[in-house]
């Protein structure tokens, strides 16, 4: 059955919405593929904006990696702005791709990629306008297997309802595997229905079906445990690792999009995985082991990207790019190679070190000197060692006034306020460290003329961390410790003017802490505030917390459990996790002793360069650490223009 | 340094990329081809490009100008396959010419623009125009920058008609979206000429003043092309091509 593009209706409500522009496709390097020429049909969604969506690298590279595949398609579905969902619904025109304009509905699979939770209302958005009934127990064989991803994923509990699967950990491979049972269960005339379907991914032990589990609950409120609920389901569902990113060198091809967009440059992933130790970092627990990518893939995926984008900005991700054993020849090998061509680099992540203002006078060479960032995230040592931070008061002066000698004139510093065991006195050391920075720059340059901006986020405890079981900061704690220190650092005569200052209020760190360490009873609450009509949660202009709170009431009730008792509450040992049955890798008791060690405020090395520390990765998973140094060189290629 | 002038379109779909989106689509396209771009100096080179009067989002175009300069000389019409390989179906590049006259930007004195007015009967059309036309003045309202202001439509129209020619064919620009899907219902298609004056007046203010003046209220948005821009003939009520002067001044065998 060929499916209609929805496009004809679509065209006629563009004139009358906003930026009319993300809606149409056609983005360089896109992929329209012959719908009857294909067997499984993935529909992917980044459930944000068009203009966050698109540059995600996530989204990015399973699109590539399935439209490679020779039978099977991938197009891409984002939020739709509010104006032009108002439009949808009063003329019937469903969720659609940018690509082909194909209804969401008529694909096999719906993947949406979830960075945060703050885009679970949008999921509901989208499954609403798609005709997808929004509770997966209401969906039939015809509906599409609705899948989470994305390092939200890690505890998709809340979302049990929505969903029919979640993957957690690295896509690439994940996807093609899930792809072949599709196609293999269609190819047998989809014996069994939806329920074989979803029973065949369980049974791999990568893909989690929440409707294959049933939670029991303390009376309390607490959970008792979490059982599969018939044969072949495992008890724990695995992340996936990829080991060799050389074997992976996506995106090839990055799409470039019309409308602008949050990033606009060629993006690539330098190493995954990060074991510093950031006690707060999700990212940096749910994706070790490190994997480095090698210098000449690196060197090989700049030279295709450019060519294939016209970007004229090479970013270098990671979470912590400095970190890459051959970093320094990286950086120097890519200057020089495309100084010519104006082409800017970018290290978006790097750490408090002065080995990072050699790089970042590499990176600049061709002139564009912005701010430079740097994240001590706690403003005194003792918290800093609380986090396994490990930055010193001493460190970043020094580092910053290298860099206000090298020409820098403006530095961000980026904290977190509400940590564990965190007192007034810890956030007001921020405003110490900020006058020092500038004192150190004013030393350095001889002049007055020196900014230093502090940009403060709310911590959230989160899932496979060791501060899975801390309390978190109330709101109304959260807004008076920030007060009190933009009352100190406006009070300053000397350093007062020369400190910018930038917080998020107390209040949307709440919410998403009840989603990120909520269970299955958090479902009631995302669904009323939806149908409440909440939309783009992670929009300041949207968000609102009185709607999320009132819900919350409505939905807990009867429950035995509040906000509270998910956000601010500290667990003990041994209370089962809503995401326990869901395998990070990560050894519970190993954590446990990380929070412990917390608490004592004792540092921990990273396991790159000291002994392992048996967080539980590597053995467990068959994954080890890969770094380099490789010996090679960047680039063996021809002179660009040549 | 060689200049060329390039005419360019927004076609189809692509009529919903508005200016800033074209610049960055345009200047990815050049790194893409490594046309030789001349940069300007300064803290932050960008490439030399200079846009003359780009038509609003939402409205497509056939005659858009830009005009670029190189650090080495290149054929313009290679470079124009070039270019317009590099740049997505729907913005295409039409025509290039090697800059040899000043004051380009003030030879683009008027703009012939269509108006696709489906679900509108000709003659209904025709008789609103001719109202619109009887006015001496029509005042319309428009939302800018500085708040609701208050103009003159009228004035600026060189020529309007409805063309019977086209009548019930439709916008053929935009076959490549495919979009025509009320061919069924009746369609008016009108030839606009409006000259550039301050304030703009633009194709939408031409038919807020038809509803000013004849109360003709199109049920859907009506589809706008630019057909052309340049020197206005105004005894004809038709606009010539810009670009005529910079190839006459070709030496000759180019």
């Amino acid at each position: 059955m060929t499916v209609e593009s929805v496009f004809p209706r679509l065209e006629a409500l563009l004139p009358h919405v906003q930026k009319p522009i993300q809606y149409v496709g056609g983005e360089l390097n896109s992929t329209v593929k012959d719908w009857d020429a294909c067997d499984v049909r993935w529909a992917l969604m980044y459930p944000d904006a068009y203009e966050v969506g698109l540059p995600n690298q996530g989204t990015m590279i399973l699109y590539e990696v399935l439209n490679e595949r020779e039978g099977v398609l991938a197009e891409r579905t984002y939020s739709v702005w509010p104006d032009l969902e108002a439009l949808m619904r009063e003329h019937g025109v469903p969720q659609f791709t940018v690509d082909a304009h194909r209804p969401v509905a008529a694909f096999d699979v719906f993947g949406l990629s979830f960075s945060t939770e703050l885009g679970y209302t949008n999921m509901l958005t989208a499954l609403d306008l798609a005709g997808i009934p929004l509770e997966a127990k209401d969906r039939t064989v015809d509906h599409p297997v609705v899948l989470a991803g994305g390092h939200a994923a890690f505890n998709p509990e809340p979302i049990a309802d929505f969903i029919d699967a979640a993957v957690i950990g690295d896509g690439e491979q994940a996807v093609l595997d899930i792809t072949e049972i599709v196609r293999a269960w269609k190819a047998e005339g989809r014996p069994g229905g939806r329920d074989e379907l979803l029973l065949r991914l369980a049974k791999t032990g990568g893909v989690y079906i929440p409707r294959f589990y049933d939670v029991e609950y303390l009376p309390d409120g607490r959970i008792g445990r979490v059982v599969p609920n018939r044969p072949g389901v495992p008890w724990r569902v695995s992340k996936h690792t990829v080991m060799d990113l050389d074997e992976w060198p996506y995106p090839k091809q990055p799409l470039v999009p019309l409308a602008e967009t949050v990033h606009e440059r060629m993006s690539v992933e330098i190493f995954r995985g990060c074991t510093r130790g950031c006690r707060f970092c999700q990212a940096g627990m749910i994706t070790r082991p490190v994997r480095e990518r090698s210098i000449t893939g690196i060197g090989e995926m700049v030279e295709k990207g450019l060519k294939a984008t016209g970007f004229e900005e090479v970013g270098l991700l990671s979470l912590s790019s400095a970190d890459h054993s051959e970093i320094a020849d990286i950086t120097k090998g890519l200057a020089d190679r495309y100084a010519e061509d104006k082409v800017g680099l970018s290290l978006p992540s790097t750490r408090v070190d002065a080995f990072n203002i050699d790089l970042a006078n590499e990176l600049s060479r061709n002139g564009r000197r912005s701010g430079l960032t740097f994240a001590p995230e706690g403003g005194s040592e003792r918290i800093r060692k609380v986090i396994n931070k490990m930055v010193s008061e001493e460190d970043l002066i020094n580092t910053v006034g290298a860099a206000y000698g090298n020409g820098w004139r403006q530095v961000k510093l980026y904290f977190m306020c509400g940590l564990p065991t965190e007192t007034d006195e810890d956030v007001l050391q921020i405003g110490t460290m900020a006058k020092n920075v500038i004192a150190k720059g004013r030393e350095v340059t001889g002049t007055n003329d020196i900014r230093c901006t502090v940009s403060i986020g709310g911590f959230v405890p989160k899932p496979h961390t060791p501060f899975q079981w801390a309390p978190q900061l109330s709101a109304e704690a959260t807004d008076e410790r920030l007060a009190k220190l933009r009352d100190s650092i406006r009070g300053d005569r000397k350093f007062g003017k020369n400190i910018g200052f930038r917080y998020h209020d107390g209040k949307p760190g709440i919410v998403e802490g009840l989603l990120s360490r909520g269970d299955r009873r958090i479902g009631a609450v995302i669904r009323a505030v939806y149908e409440d009509g909440g939309r783009f949660d992670g929009w300041r202009e949207y968000f609102s917390y009185d709607r999320w709170m009132a819900c919350a009431e409505k939905g807990l009730a009867g429950t035995g459990v509040d906000v509270d008792w998910y956000t601010t509450r500290e667990r003990t040992y041994e209370e089962v996790l809503p995401w326990d049955h869901l395998d990070s890798g990560l050894d519970k008791d190993w954590l446990w002793e990380d929070w412990q060690d917390a608490l004592e405020e004792v540092e921990v090395e990273d396991c790159r360069w000291t002994p392992c520390f048996d967080c539980g990765v590597c053995p467990q998973m068959d994954t080890t650490i890969q770094i380099g140094p490789t010996g090679k060189k960047l680039l063996p290629l021809t002179v660009v223009n040549s | 340094m060689q200049r060329i002038r390039l005419r360019y379109t927004k076609r189809g779909r692509l009529r919903f990329t508005s200016h800033r989106d074209f610049q960055r689509a345009f200047e990815r396209a050049l790194r893409r081809s490594s046309v030789p771009m001349a940069y300007s100096a300064g803290f932050t080179p960008h490439p030399k490009v200079s846009y003359a009067n780009a038509a609003p989002t939402g409205v497509a175009s056939e005659a858009e100008y830009l005009e670029i300069g190189l650090a080495a000389h290149r054929d313009p019409e290679l470079l124009r396959k070039q270019l317009d390989e590099s740049l997505p179906p729907g913005l295409d590049i039409t025509e290039a010419v090697e800059v040899r006259t000043a004051n380009f930007v003030e030879r683009l004195e008027a703009s012939e623009w269509q108006l696709r007015l489906a679900g509108v009967e000709p003659a209904e059309a025709a008789a609103a125009v001719a109202a619109f036309l009887a006015a001496e003045t029509v005042e319309v309202q428009r939302m800018t920058k500085n708040g609701l202001r208050t103009f003159d439509a009228r004035g600026a129209v060189a020529a309007f008609e409805v063309d019977s020619a086209q009548v019930g064919n439709g916008n053929d620009t935009g076959t490549e979206s495919g979009s025509d899907v009320r061919t069924a219902t009746p369609c008016a298609i009108l030839r606009l000429v409006v000259r550039h004056a301050t304030p703009a007046v633009r194709p939408d203010d031409v038919l807020s003043g038809l509803r000013a003046t004849a109360d003709l209220a199109p049920p859907v948005p009506a589809e706008v092309t630019r057909l052309a821009q340049g020197p206005l003939d105004e005894e004809s009520g038709t606009v010539t091509d810009p670009l005529a002067l910079d190839r006459a001044a070709a030496p000759a065998g180019q």
